[in-house]
């Protein structure tokens, strides 16, 4: 099970929430190629490691926000807002 | 390969079962392969012995980071079936199962298939046309399927509650779908493909791809440098991480999917019952366990086990239907990590680079696809060109846009 800190409501179970997939992803220009197109729509990173995604709470205040997560571990390192840029999660390391 | 047969069991009997010879050698790495196939799970195994048998290719190595048939072959609810909806997917899938049905023979390794029909349930008017134009398109596709009442249904699976919380209006059945042993399988085709002088080498973990100019030309791993003609992926979650090794992107989520067993209990079940609406799926197995699967967690996740509330939500649904099961506790719950394609069809074939080819995206229902998926990769592996059943699965249908939007692909809907 895991737990997510709503930035808005607080720490909740994950049957609140919806998962959106991968974020940070950018909309190509109208005229991109078609191979341009097939990588935004459809390519993920699907890393084995720090995933940066969307999550939304569904069964709360219904906002969305983004989660880095371990893939691995399903340890949550941050929660942060749409649009914010991806943090720096070099400092913590669960490791050191 | 001494071939077991009624006469070696008798004679290992009067021997006190003593002289077994082993199953598959345990060979040296050499330094070069013709072949080397990533995974030894059943897509690989399957596929190095159509290699060596179909093709004559016998220097082949399939390496494996874990142990055989560790991965998601052995995690599997060991379902076969071809009732698929599009007639790309019903060819290559009825050519799956057919190769099944004469694979104990062909291996000479009881791979113990039980045809007891899979039955997929229907719980309101509208999943009920649902379900008839899908066991049409499955007609039209030269394959058979069948509607069932309410009270059809309740006379093969007697324990099923048709008047229950998901009321059952119907269903159709696949005669030829049900179920056999999935370490039997990989057991089966990796003592063969041995037995051809294919080198299966476990705890080998492949750590880089050589590249050179566009071509692959070996493989980095945990016990060294291995130089090959030809390399092929088949390595289930794990197919991002291989094609990131070779600096392509592929279009899969990795997700875990969990399975569960009851305890042993006497015959009660006969059938594969399915639900794709309510996420559930049971069978009995030869020992008496339930065998219980529905959809997957829906995030990303490489650690190979569920959560909770998908489970709980799994079980609740299993007891609705079957409310004798309430009193039976859980052996085990374990989930394997499955590559999830956005049309949940598999991805096979070519490779952005030369010699490399690549089996992966069977999501939920790659065990199924074990021997077609064996025996068009080598063809595809060979010819340098994708085998005529896997032309329209390749990597090249997202750009396209010609994708096989399977939703049977999974049986349960995600």
């Amino acid at each position: 099970m895991l737990r997510i800190d709503c930035p808005w409501c607080g720490t909740r179970d994950e049957v609140e929430f919806s998962f959106g997939g991968e974020s940070h992803l950018t909309r190509p220009t109208l005229d991109a190629s078609d191979a341009v197109w097939s990588d935004y729509l459809f390519n993920k990173d699907n890393p084995k490691g720090i995933h940066f995604e969307r999550w939304m709470h569904r069964f709360g205040c219904g906002r969305w926000f983004n989660v880095a997560r371990d893939t691995l571990t399903h340890e949550i390192h941050a929660v942060y807002e749409m649009g914010a840029a991806k943090p720096d999660l070099a400092v913590k390391d669960p490791d050191s | 390969m001494k071939g077991y047969s009624f006469l070696s069991l008798a004679r290992q009997a009067l021997n006190r079962h003593q002289g077994w010879p082993v199953a598959w050698r345990t060979p040296e790495l050499k330094k070069n392969y013709d072949v080397v196939i990533i995974g030894a799970g059943g897509h690989g195994l399957a596929t190095a012995y159509y290699l060596a048998k179909n093709h004559q290719i016998k220097n082949i190595a399939v390496l494996e980071k874990g142990s055989l048939g560790g991965g998601n072959t052995g995690r599997n609810t060991q379902i076969t079936r071809s009732n698929y909806f599009w007639p790309q997917s019903a060819a290559f899938f009825d050519h799956s199962l057919k190769l099944y049905e004469g694979l104990s023979r062909e291996l000479n390794f009881n791979v113990m298939l039980s045809q007891r029909g899979l039955l997929t349930l229907a719980h309101s008017l509208h999943e009920l046309e649902g379900i008839q134009r899908w066991a049409n398109a499955i007609r039209i596709n030269e394959i058979e399927a069948e509607i069932l009442s309410p009270i059809e249904v309740k006379k093969l699976v007697p324990l099923i509650d048709i008047d229950c919380r998901f009321p059952v209006h119907g269903g159709f059945i696949q005669r030829r779908g049900g179920i056999s042993r999935h370490d039997a399988v990989v057991w089966g085709y990796a003592r063969a493909a041995s037995a051809y002088g294919v080198d299966i080498i476990q705890q080998c973990e492949v750590t880089a791809l050589n590249i050179q100019s566009g071509r692959v030309t070996g493989v980095q791993t945990t016990r060294g440098t291995i130089g090959a003609d030809k390399i092929s992926i088949a390595v289930a979650g794990h197919t991002t991480e291989l094609a990131r090794m070779a600096d392509f992107r592929v279009p899969i989520t990795s997700m875990p999917l969990q399975a569960m067993v009851s305890e042993p209990i006497k015959p009660c079940l006969h059938t594969v019952v399915m639900s794709p609406v309510i996420h559930m799926y049971v069978s009995q197995s030869d020992r008496g366990e339930l065998v219980i699967g529905g959809g997957a967690d829906l995030y990303n996740s490489y650690a190979q086990r569920g959560g909770i509330p998908l489970l709980q939500e799994n079980i609740a649904a299993v007891l609705e239907l079957f409310p004798a099961f309430t009193r039976l506790r859980l052996m085990r719950q374990w989930a394997g990590i499955v590559d999830i394609t956005p049309d949940t069809s598999p991805v096979m074939g070519l490779t952005p680079l030369q010699n490399l080819y690549i089996s992966g995206g069977w999501g939920t229902g790659g065990y199924k696809a074990i021997p077609a998926g064996g025996d068009t990769m080598a063809y595809t592996i060979v010819h340098d060109e994708a085998h005529p059943l896997i032309e329209d699965f390749g990597l090249a249908r997202f750009e396209t846009g010609a994708l096989i939007d399977e939703g049977a692909a999974s049986g349960v809907s995600h």
